[in-house]
């Protein structure tokens, strides 16, 4: 018995590597099963479609098909849209989504934090963004669009008032939730109102405001679109509301397939710099 | 010219009321008398949510007193000076700065040039023992090493004040028996007066010249003892010392009878 007894560690530790091998394996194979099912699940919602559409079980004119809507794109790729060339559309939407992104997020952050930092401004300001707030902001496109007209700047203004309220309500929460500890040590440091601000305020904040960051671009991009789809010269939101005017319904989707497209690569450069910038974070946080 | 006569702290009849959130006074502090002399190492022991921490605040200049006067060497407390240095009871390292950043952070913050700074601020992290770890994030830390950090990034400001405000009471036993060596190491070279708000009499009797047990709250100064131990104490082998013992028993007739008022006042579950 205790010979036994006494090898059994001894076993154990040839065998740690054999085990640790077995479950890298295991965890590879995991993922690859996860991927394949993914894959399988697409292809077969789209052959459904297909299928469906091809055999008109589903009005092949309202639904469209996958096969068509890829024509379509490839189309827009290869010969230009009615509109001009499919990446200029896509420029279009884009700047004007990122201009109106960049103006709201940095009015959002300016203004969320002081007044998360000046209580006398929250105090007077306060009710009138909660009522600024309570509007549906998207009515206020045709508004923009007569003000600004078809071009650019309609679109940029619509995106601007759907980024600013969440960048700024999470500022302004980042501004009054920051630490008091920390806020304590840091004049006892000695810093200036200005330092502390600066220094501890807005870098505490930003895990707050990167929050509101990832949603916002999402706003931005809606506001450009439907900015568009209710007048422009130019842009994928105007591609959507053509293709609907011709009943091209493969168009609405095709401009949708884009749209998401453009919106993912967004996504994945902001996921990329909040990495960056947030280094001094514990990495159980960036799953 | 009574500058240098002075005593380092000097608190006389101050007090502090608090409005609470439910729109009451909540008073922290009455009437509070204490003085400490340049150098003096002051541990000051009270039953918990008595206002202990609500003294140091006093004397940073974080808070102002309701009534009465604080003064630090001679002169009346006007918002945060730059005498003073705060260590406290939770964390308060800066966790987006590195080691290093955030014990440059003081020197920096009084317009110390950046080389100086880096320099200080390398010295001490050497003092503290963690030169290797300069580059680390806080949160790579253990809750030691992030306390020790935060000694350094106090003492690099060369405060003539040091208030501690129960600055080990998040570590576990042996780190804290070790921190406390520490501190006593650290303090000695600079000749700092210490005030160091602490719930456990034994700690409070190795590290102090003058131990001043608080009434329950609000607090006032109840009593004031001398600890005549030998210097430089070792924490661990003082505390088994006949006189070290003695002096327990003294102050603990004391302190228990706060302790006791504020149980039956079922305040004991603020801690």
């Amino acid at each position: 018995m205790s010979p036994e007894v006494l090898s059994t560690p001894v076993v154990d530790t040839v065998k740690t590597p054999d085990r640790a091998r077995t479950r890298a394996q295991a965890a590879r194979r995991r993922r690859l099963l996860v991927n394949v099912v993914r894959v399988v699940l697409l292809v077969a919602v789209l052959g459904l479609w297909e299928a469906l559409s091809r055999a008109k079980v589903i009005d092949p004119f309202n639904f469209s098909m996958p096969s068509k809507i890829w024509d379509q794109i490839w189309t827009w790729v290869t010969h230009g849209t009615a509109l001009g060339s499919l990446g200029e559309q896509i420029w279009y939407t884009l700047y004007e989504a990122l201009l109106g992104w960049i103006i709201g997020v940095v009015a959002g952050v300016l203004l969320g934090i002081a007044l998360g930092r000046i209580r006398l401004l929250a105090e007077v300001l306060g009710p009138y963004i909660k009522v600024l707030n309570s509007i549906p902001r998207i009515v206020l496109a045709p508004i923009f669009l007569i003000w600004f007209g078809l071009g650019p700047s309609s679109k940029v203004a619509s995106a601007v008032v759907l980024v600013f309220f969440p960048v700024f309500f999470n500022a302004f929460q980042g501004a009054r939730e920051v630490d008091r500890n920390l806020v304590a040590n840091a004049r006892i440091l000695g810093a200036s109102d200005r330092r502390v601000t600066l220094q501890v305020v807005i870098p505490s904040a930003t895990s707050w405001i990167f929050t509101s960051l990832h949603v916002s671009f999402g706003f931005a991009l809606i506001g450009a679109i439907v900015g568009e789809y209710i007048g422009a010269t130019k842009g994928i939101g105007l591609l959507v509301s053509q293709s609907q005017n011709t009943f091209n319904a493969a168009g609405v989707y095709a401009a949708m397939v884009i749209l998401a497209v453009v919106a993912l690569v967004a996504e994945g450069l902001l996921t990329f710099a909040e990495r960056r910038i947030f280094r001094w974070k514990p990495t159980g946080s960036d799953s | 010219m009574s500058a240098h006569t002075s005593p380092a702290i000097e608190l006389r009849g101050a007090s502090k009321t608090f409005r609470t959130p439910s729109g009451g006074l909540h008073t922290a502090v009455r009437g509070l008398d204490l003085t400490v002399e340049r150098g003096e190492f002051v541990a000051v022991v009270g039953p918990t949510g008595c206002g202990k921490s609500t003294t140091l605040t006093l004397v940073s200049g974080l808070e102002e007193p309701t009534e009465g006067e604080v003064l630090v060497a001679g002169e009346p407390v006007d918002g945060v000076g730059d005498k003073v240095g705060f260590v406290f009871q939770q964390d308060a390292t800066f966790p987006w700065r590195t080691v290093l950043s955030n014990v440059m952070a003081g020197p920096r913050f009084r317009g110390v040039p950046k080389a100086e700074a880096k320099q200080r601020a390398r010295d001490w992290l050497a003092r503290v023992g963690l030169a290797a770890f300069e580059d680390r994030y806080p949160h790579q830390l253990s809750g030691g090493q992030r306390k020790r950090v935060a000694l350094a990034a106090t003492f690099v400001n060369d405060p003539e004040i040091l208030l501690m405000d129960e600055p080990f009471s998040a570590l576990d036993v042996q780190t804290r028996a070790l921190m406390s060596d520490e501190l006593l190491e650290l303090w000695e070279g600079t000749g700092a007066s210490v005030v160091f708000v602490t719930h456990d009499l034994e700690e409070s009797i190795a590290l102090a010249d003058k131990v001043v047990v608080m009434t329950a709250g609000p607090a006032t100064v109840k009593q004031v003892f001398d600890i005549d131990l030998p210097r430089p104490r070792k924490v661990e082998s003082v505390r088994l010392e006949p006189r070290f013992i003695e002096i327990y028993r003294e102050i603990w007739e004391s302190l228990g009878e706060e302790v006791r008022i504020t149980r039956e006042r079922g305040a004991a579950h603020v801690a």
